[in-house]
Order: C-alpha cells, then sequence, then structure tokens
C-alpha cells in the first residue's frame, strides 16, 4: 500500500483527473505522437517553438494516471523553455525514473517532477511516465515516424 | 469486502451447492505455485486467459523425461531413443482420445494455437484459397486467427469477411448466415473468445457452413480447459489448441485436422523428419501426421501436455465447467456491485472470462492497483483490439479463471478495486 500511495501521490491524481495543456493545437509547428504497444496508449504532442523557445505546448490521448500526470505536468514545466532546457530536462526525468529505487532523490533540481520518483518501485509502468517525454523529444527534433516505448 | 451481493449469492443454493461439491483446496493443493505469496499477500491468479499454471503432475513429468527418458526420436535403435519415441507417439494418442479424433493421424503436434493457425493458412490456405475467394472470421477473434488470414488475403487476392457482434457480445448469427456464399472457403472462428468469453455455437456454424461445403478451423485456444470437446461430434474440419492454455508447458500445441483434408494439404515447413525419402531431384514425404512435424518437435512439451490432459481428465471437465459457471456468476454478480464499473462482455453462454471498465480510472492503473494486494489480473486490449474497437474502450481489466480459482480470489479483487475507487474519486 505505501508504495502505491508514492506511486499514486495526490498530485498525480489531480493532473490526471484535470490534466494542464490537454487538447489540439492548430498552429503548432513542431508534433509526435507516442505509442505505448503494452498497453495500446496513444499521446499526442503539439508545440510551437519559435527561436529556439517553446512558447506553447499541448498534448493529448488515452493514458493511465501516471501517463497522464507526466503529460500535464510536463507541458507546464516545458512552456517557456529552451529546446537546450527541455532537451537537458528530459535527460533528468529519464535518469530519475531509471534510476536505482534506492538512490536519493534530488528534490530541489528536479522541483515538480520529483513526484514521479515513485514509478522506480513499478517496472512496468516506468514506460508510463516516459511516454510523454520521448515524444516531446521527437517532436521539437523533427522526428516524424511514431515513437514507440519499445 | 462484504457487499450485499456476496451475501445474497454465498445463500444462493444451485451455486452454492456446487461449491460444496468441488474441492477445490485439494486441485489447488497440486499447483505449487499458487502457494507463493506475491508483495507479502496469498496470491489470487486470475489470468488464465493469458496462461495457465501448472500442477506438480506435469511439472515433474517433465523433470522425469529429462532425468532418465531423453534421447531424439524416431531416429535412434538404442533403448533411450525407443523410450522417448513411445512417450511422444502416446502423448499422440492421449491428445487424440481427449479431443475424440478418429485416429492419431489426424493429430499434428505444433508450438502452439498461433502454430496450428499458421500451418492450416500456408498449408491449407496457399493451396486451396485463390483470388476472389472469401474467408469468414468473426469479430471477437484472437489476432492470431485475423492476421494469418490477412496475410494469405494479401498474397493470393482473397477476401476476409467479419460476422460482426451484438453489445453483449455474441456473434450475429443472421449476418453469418449472410455472408456465406458461394466464393466462401472457408471459416475461421474462435470457440470462446478471450476477452469476452463468449461461447459461439461453433456446432451450428460449422453444420451451416458444411451445407456449402466449406470446412470450419476451431480456434480452441479457450475452449480446451473449461469445455468438453468432441471434434468428430462437433464435426470440425480443424481445431487448434495450445498446451500453456491447459496447464501444459509453453511452445507446444495441436492441430487436429481431418485425414482426408491432410492427405490433400501441402507440406508445411521442410526438413527432417518430415521425409520418407530425400534425393537431389526428388523427396518422398512421410505419412500422416509426421508430414507435418519437420525437426526435431518439442518432445519434453509434448510429455507435459499428454500428462496436463490426463490431470484434467481427472477432475472431469463437467465437474470444472460447473465450478468455474457458479464462480463466474459470484464474480460478475459482485463486481456488478461496483459503481463505476461497466462489464464488457455479457454473452448468455460465456465461460469464466470477465473483461470490465471503470470510469475515471485507467485499466492499467488497476492492474497495478491490484497486483499488490497479490492479484494477477490482464490490463490490455488482449490481442483482440476489433473488440476493443468495437466498445470504444482502448483496453480492459480482464479477470480469468480456471478450476483452481475460489471465491476469495474475487473478494481480495472487489476490496482492492474498492481501494482504488475511493482514491482516485
Ligand atoms: C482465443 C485465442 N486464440 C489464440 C491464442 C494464441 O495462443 P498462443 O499464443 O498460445 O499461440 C490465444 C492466446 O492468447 C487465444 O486466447
Amino acid at each position: 500500500m505505501e508504495e502505491l500511495r508514492e506511486l499514486y501521490q495526490q498530485i498525480i491524481l489531480d493532473h490526471n483527473k484535470s490534466p494542464k495543456n490537454y487538447g489540439k493545437m492548430v498552429n503548432c509547428t513542431h508534433a509526435s505522437e507516442g505509442y505505448n504497444p503494452l498497453c495500446g496508449d496513444r499521446i499526442k504532442i503539439y508545440a510551437k517553438v519559435e527561436n529556439g523557445v517553446i512558447e506553447d505546448i499541448k498534448f493529448e490521448g488515452e493514458g493511465c494516471a501516471i501517463a497522464k500526470a507526466s503529460g500535464s505536468i510536463m507541458t507546464a514545466l516545458l512552456k517557456g523553455k529552451t529546446v537546450a532546457e527541455a532537451q537537458q530536462l528530459f535527460e533528468e526525468f529519464q535518469h530519475l525514473i531509471t534510476s536505482d529505487v534506492r538512490s536519493n532523490v534530488d528534490t530541489e533540481k528536479l522541483g515538480k517532477l520529483a513526484v514521479f520518483a515513485g514509478v522506480r518501485e513499478f517496472p512496468t509502468r516506468v514506460k508510463c511516465a516516459g511516454l510523454a517525454w520521448h515524444t516531446v523529444k521527437a517532436a521539437i527534433e523533427k522526428k516524424d515516424e511514431l515513437v514507440t516505448t519499445e | 469486502m462484504e457487499t450485499t451481493a456476496l451475501k445474497k449469492e454465498a445463500v444462493h443454493t444451485p451455486t452454492g451447492r456446487q461449491f460444496a461439491h468441488f474441492d477445490v483446496e485439494k486441485i489447488r493443493a497440486d499447483f505449487p505455485i499458487l502457494h507463493r505469496p506475491v508483495y507479502g499477500k496469498p496470491l489470487a491468479y486470475l489470468d488464465n486467459a493469458a496462461t495457465t499454471q501448472k500442477p506438480l503432475a506435469v511439472i515433474e513429468a517433465i523433470r522425469h523425461y529429462y532425468s532418465a527418458e531423453n534421447a531424439n526420436i524416431h531416429r535412434g535403435v538404442y533403448h533411450l531413443s525407443e523410450v522417448a519415441t513411445r512417450k511422444y507417439e502416446g502423448a499422440r494418442k492421449t491428445v487424440k482420445n481427449f479431443l475424440n479424433a478418429a485416429s492419431e493421424r489426424e493429430i499434428v503436434f505444433t508450438a502452439g494455437t498461433t502454430d496450428s493457425i499458421n500451418l492450416v493458412a500456408a498449408a491449407y490456405g496457399r493451396k486451396f484459397i485463390k483470388a476472389g475467394d472469401e474467408i469468414i472470421l468473426s469479430h471477437m477473434e484472437h489476432h492470431s486467427n485475423i492476421v494469418p488470414w490477412q496475410m494469405l488475403c494479401e498474397e493470393t487476392g482473397a477476401k476476409l469477411r467479419v460476422i460482426p457482434i451484438n453489445d453483449r457480445g455474441e456473434l450475429i448469427f443472421e449476418e453469418y448466415e449472410k455472408l456465406l456464399n458461394e466464393r466462401t472457403r472457408l471459416v475461421a472462428i474462435v470457440y470462446v473468445s478471450n476477452s469476452l468469453g463468449t461461447i459461439n455455437p461453433v456446432k451450428d456454424i460449422i453444420e451451416l457452413a458444411h451445407q456449402g461445403n466449406v470446412p470450419v478451423l476451431v480456434d480452441g485456444a479457450q475452449a480446451i480447459s473449461h469445455l468438453k470437446v468432441n471434434v468428430q461430434e462437433l464435426d470440425c474440419d480443424f481445431f487448434a489448441l495450445s498446451g500453456h492454455k491447459v496447464f501444459g508447458p509453453t511452445g507446444v500445441g495441436v492441430l487436429y485436422a481431418k485425414e482426408n483434408i491432410l492427405e490433400r494439404m501441402n507440406p508445411y515447413r521442410g526438413g527432417g523428419d518430415m521425409i520418407r525419402s530425400v534425393k537431389f531431384e526428388k523427396t518422398v514425404y512421410a505419412e500422416l501426421p509426421h508430414r507435418f512435424e519437420a525437426g526435431t518437435p518439442h518432445i519434453a512439451g509434448v510429455v507435459g501436455l499428454a500428462k496436463a490432459l490426463e490431470y484434467v481428465e481427472s477432475v472431469g471437465l463437467e465437474a470444472i465447467a460447473a465450478h468455474e459457471k457458479a464462480l463466474l456468476e459470484y464474480g460478475q454478480e459482485a463486481l456488478s456491485t461496483l459503481k463505476k464499473l461497466k462489464l464488457i462482455g455479457t454473452a448468455r453462454k460465456k465461460t469464466g472470462v470477465i473483461s470490465f471498465v471503470i470510469e475515471g480510472i485507467h485499466p492499467h492503473d488497476i492492474g497495478t492497483w491490484v497486483d499488490r494486494q497479490g492479484v494477477a489480473i490482464r490490463a490490455g486490449h488482449h490481442c483482440t483490439q476489433p473488440v476493443m474497437d468495437r466498445y470504444g474502450v482502448p483496453s480492459t481489466c480482464r479477470a480469468s479463471l480456471a478450476m483452481y480459482n475460489r471465491k476469495e480470489d474475487f473478494d481480495t479483487l472487489i476490496a482492492a478495486l474498492h481501494d482504488i475507487i475511493k482514491v482516485f474519486d
């Protein structure tokens, strides 16, 4: 039960219920679609990038609470960041969710992302947390093909 | 967690009596894995449609084969090879009796249901199905009874026709009647749906197809551990099954096919064991069924499968079916009391498969949540994406039963579902 509450923290449940930046964007400059073949979940990311800055970003799709909260928190965090900063955050997030369960989490550096530390206890759910991030990375790096978690 | 439905069900006489008759604890004692805890909790294994657990008798049979009898078959003149060959061919007889086939020549060992269906698509389909011909399937097929036919259609120019299902998840028989025509060359149909639990009226389907001389393949993967199968009475032309879904090992399965059809089919894979003589000018193929078993087979798997069938026989499929039916009713009724829960697949004739969704909670989250209470259920599309599309959901949760399940497994599941609903609310 403890690990479950660690995974499904209130912040994650709240973002799942009312995700931020959810929906389509018509005038985006970048878009990508991510797919998790394990559960059939799909996520779409739209971004408007001008002069190397993510001016606007949205996401939509079907997903579990972890995937949805990840998309919500991620888009909130990336809005206004440069592409380089986004890539840096991607690396940090990847490092967090794939790090050893016992290792310390630098909550100060990770900020809101630290709530995802709980997925480390759930190897089958790491992909859910990472889906939005892999998709945004593909979008801003202008890779058009479908991104999968495989 | 006690709900009113549970209380009501517990005093329900017909099902209550059934629970008493069937000694589920005695059966559970035969399955070592059921006694290992998961996250410190007793295991409630409810993913039997994906694969079943193995009784000690099967595990022991495989161990014994490798410890005392292992050799290649149909080759050596030495003692061990003779023993192994006898075991392997003896298993064929066990399967023949289990399915009530007319002859052992009709029993081909394969790698599983998927392999059996691919065998038919390649060895029968490529020879007898041509451009413009039609193959009839249903909307509730497992991907393994869709993709091989799609591949065949792409290759030959034949067409797939799909029997629709109603909201309960039952085949619409009149639509099937309409689809059958003079271009139909094969009907390939699942006996029991793995995502809905629906038992299809395969006997009627076969009878109707035969009026137009159309052969029928039955995907029996989910039927074999729940229903008594008699291939002669069904009069099916092909019947496919997997060992691992009937308490046997993975990587082994069976294709039953009528002898007169097997005789006319192309060989499947070429190689050793499937030949009588090989010259560079011409190869003469082996007798049935060896013609379809190229290469060294999964001998230990076949031995384990035969043991598994013997085990099922010893418990008795009628007793198993009655026990599972009582459990299914208990589980469905108890689940139905949960608010926001919707059952997917409410056919009037079904086996112990309960697919469901809960509004506002993704199946994946439910799967993870109940797992921590020791409950193993499946969350996903169950290799039946067309079924998911039909109900407009990307995935469902699925609890599926076997003979060793008991009421407590559902009670644990339902208690865990109450918790997650509260937390996500
Ligand atoms: C109805 C049905 N058909 C076919 C299969 C494929 O069986 P296997 O993976 O053992 O080849 C399954 C297994 O999930 C099934 O449930």
